[in-house]
């Protein structure tokens, strides 16, 4: 029930790229996720991401659930990644 | 009250900006000092955070333009100017040499290039969307590598191209590189076909076959990302070779 | 907060007395979304009240339309911190879809299509302070905007003020619903600028 066009206000999931950066001491972005909703994995940098919202909103760019939120407070950072069933993160230099 | 830092969480930083030039009447090119600047990877991007008087914020991200190492430690951005933008008409038309803002910065590890990857390299970018080709583009020729490299560069109109002379000299100089544009609006004197966007005749004619393996880049507004990787695909290139970064907002 | 960037101004925007702490002024009407934005024919648009016990009640279209509505002026504050000011609104109050409906239900659980849910007080959806609206300013409301129909909540943060609405489900305990979950607010009273959870 969504028409074409509609993803058009969509960034992808390398915007979080800074987001995640501040959180994590590696690149979440070319971690790969499994999707718990459709079990489609990729990197992170490929999930449709919405920004336009109270916080970050990432979805797979397979199903359209949600895969992973990320919300802003002035102190602290939420990060809800229920809709992955894991992330696959790659070590640099191993 | 005193907080412990998180080790290796990347934090902002005050950028100065050193010097500005237009890249076309709409988009300006500013070479940024940064203290204690890390290094970075062709591809990767910075957010830009600015803040006004009464201290209400907004963030962007923007392509890192420049290659690395660049031997006065500076870091460029081009920012395309939208009219009815908050934060681009700032980067484009306000802001001045000596001015500061505030950096995040070099993020994003997946839609770069490394040039130990042996493969040729399609680069498919839109609009704005040449900026961070564009830094592979410059990161190739510092590295004095060999694989071939093809921009196909879709712009709206010849006076909107970014890096105009650059590129031309570079396609002279730079052996292995070439560029070919599409005109969505306005098309020089003398093109051989009207203005059109991106579509599948002119990736099947300028493009690489897929069994030429390249890696492909493709960068823009979000829906030309869409539409070009779509075609991409259509054509057999392998969707493991092909990285996308959209930008937002339509062609 | 960061270093000040000289001569930025940002988007339009007002500070003005009497409105709820943090926010700021907007004429524009922002649209906010977390997914693609759904298109609902009306044929096949549903309004479902379900209770705790699992009882339904619920309308189509048409039905929802012949019921009794009311035309409200209202502002809105969201929490990406701009508020607009006397906003016009028609649609059914809470108070009409919930009055036969047999319930001790203290908490309930706002449902879209597309998805979005938000938790909201059985109370705060009661005595004229909730509508289920489908037009807004004179206009049938836009799917942007949450058409064919949203919530309206205008007392609380308008993360709450649901758009395309498609149901209430009634809870006896509290639950967190999309964005609540994620680190927002379980109530959200802009007066007491109740972003994040924990203020
Ligand atoms: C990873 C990443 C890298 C980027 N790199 C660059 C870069 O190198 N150079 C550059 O100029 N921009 C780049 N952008 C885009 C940039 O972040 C901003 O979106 C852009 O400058 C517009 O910001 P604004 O505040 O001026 O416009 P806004 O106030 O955010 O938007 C104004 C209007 O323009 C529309 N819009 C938003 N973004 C775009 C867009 N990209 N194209 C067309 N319409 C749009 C909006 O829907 C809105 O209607 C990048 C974006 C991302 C995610
Ligand atoms: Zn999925």
């Amino acid at each position: 029930m969504t028409a074409p066009g509609d993803r058009a206000a969509a960034l992808d999931g390398n915007a979080m790229a800074g987001d995640l950066r501040e959180i994590f001491a590696v690149d979440v972005t070319s971690a790969r996720f499994m999707c718990a909703g459709c079990t489609h994995t990729d990197a992170v940098a490929t999930l449709m991401l919405w920004h336009q919202a109270p916080g970050l909103v990432a979805r797979c760019p397979n199903c359209d659930d949600v895969v992973m939120r990320v919300v802003r407070a002035p102190d602290r950072v939420y990060l809800d990644l229920r809709g992955s069933v894991r992330l696959e993160v790659p070590l640099e230099g191993s | 009250m005193a907080r412990t830092a998180v080790s290796g969480r990347l934090i902002w930083r005050a950028a100065t900006v050193a010097e500005a030039r237009w890249e076309s009447p709409t988009a300006r090119t500013l070479v940024l000092d940064v203290p204690d600047w890390p290094g970075h990877l062709p591809g990767q991007h910075v957010d830009v955070r600015l803040t006004a008087e009464d201290g209400y914020s907004a963030q962007r991200s923007y392509s890192i333009a420049s290659a690395w190492p660049e031997p006065g430690g500076k870091v460029e951005l081009t920012v395309q100017r939208l009219d009815d933008g908050e934060v681009s008409p700032y980067l484009t038309d306000t802001v001045q040499v000596g001015d500061q803002v505030e950096l995040r910065g070099p993020v994003g590890g997946w839609f770069v290039w490394r040039d130990k990857q042996p493969a040729p390299v399609l680069l498919l970018g839109g609009g704005s969307g040449v900026v961070p080709l564009m830094a592979m583009v410059r990161a190739r020729a510092l590295a004095r590598t060999k694989q071939p490299f093809r921009l196909i560069y879709s712009v709206r109109t010849p006076e909107d191209l970014l890096y105009a002379d650059e590129l031309r000299r570079r396609v002279r100089d730079d052996a292995g590189l070439d560029v070919h544009y599409v005109y969505t609006r306005k098309t020089p004197d003398n093109w051989p076909s009207p203005p059109k966007r991106i579509d599948v005749a002119a990736l099947n004619t300028y493009g690489w076959p897929p069994d030429f393996a390249p890696d492909c880049f493709v960068c823009g507004p979000t829906t030309f990302v869409e539409t070009a990787a779509d075609i991409l695909v259509a054509l057999g290139h392998d969707p493991r070779r092909i990285r996308t970064e959209r930008f937002g907002g339509t062609s | 907060m960061g270093i000040i960037s000289r001569g930025f101004g940002g988007r339009r925007r007002e500070s003005v007395p009497g409105l709820p702490p943090g926010q700021y002024l907007t004429h524009d009407f922002p649209v906010l979304s977390a997914g693609p934005t759904p298109r609902i024919p009306l044929d096949r648009w549903r309004f479902t009240v379900t209770t705790e016990t699992g009882d339904q009640k619920s309308w189509n279209w048409t039905e929802f339309q012949a019921l009794p509505a009311d035309d409200v002026t209202v502002d809105i504050h969201c929490v990406t911190k701009w508020s607009k000011l006397g906003t016009t609104w028609r649609g059914v109050s809470l108070d009409t879809l919930l009055a036969d409906v047999e319930s001790a239900a203290d908490y309930t659980m706002v449902h879209s299509f597309g998805g979005y849910t938000t938790n909201v007080p059985m109370e705060d959806l009661l005595d004229g302070k909730a509508w289920v609206a489908y037009k807004f300013d004179g206009e049938d409301l836009e799917p942007e905007h949450g058409g064919p129909a949203r919530l309206l909540i205008p007392h609380l943060y308008f993360w709450k003020s649901a758009k395309w609405v498609n149901g209430v489900q009634l809870m006896t305990e509290d639950d967190p619903g999309f964005w609540e979950a994620a680190g927002y607010h379980m109530y959200g009273d802009p007066w007491r600028e109740q972003r994040y959870q924990g203020d």
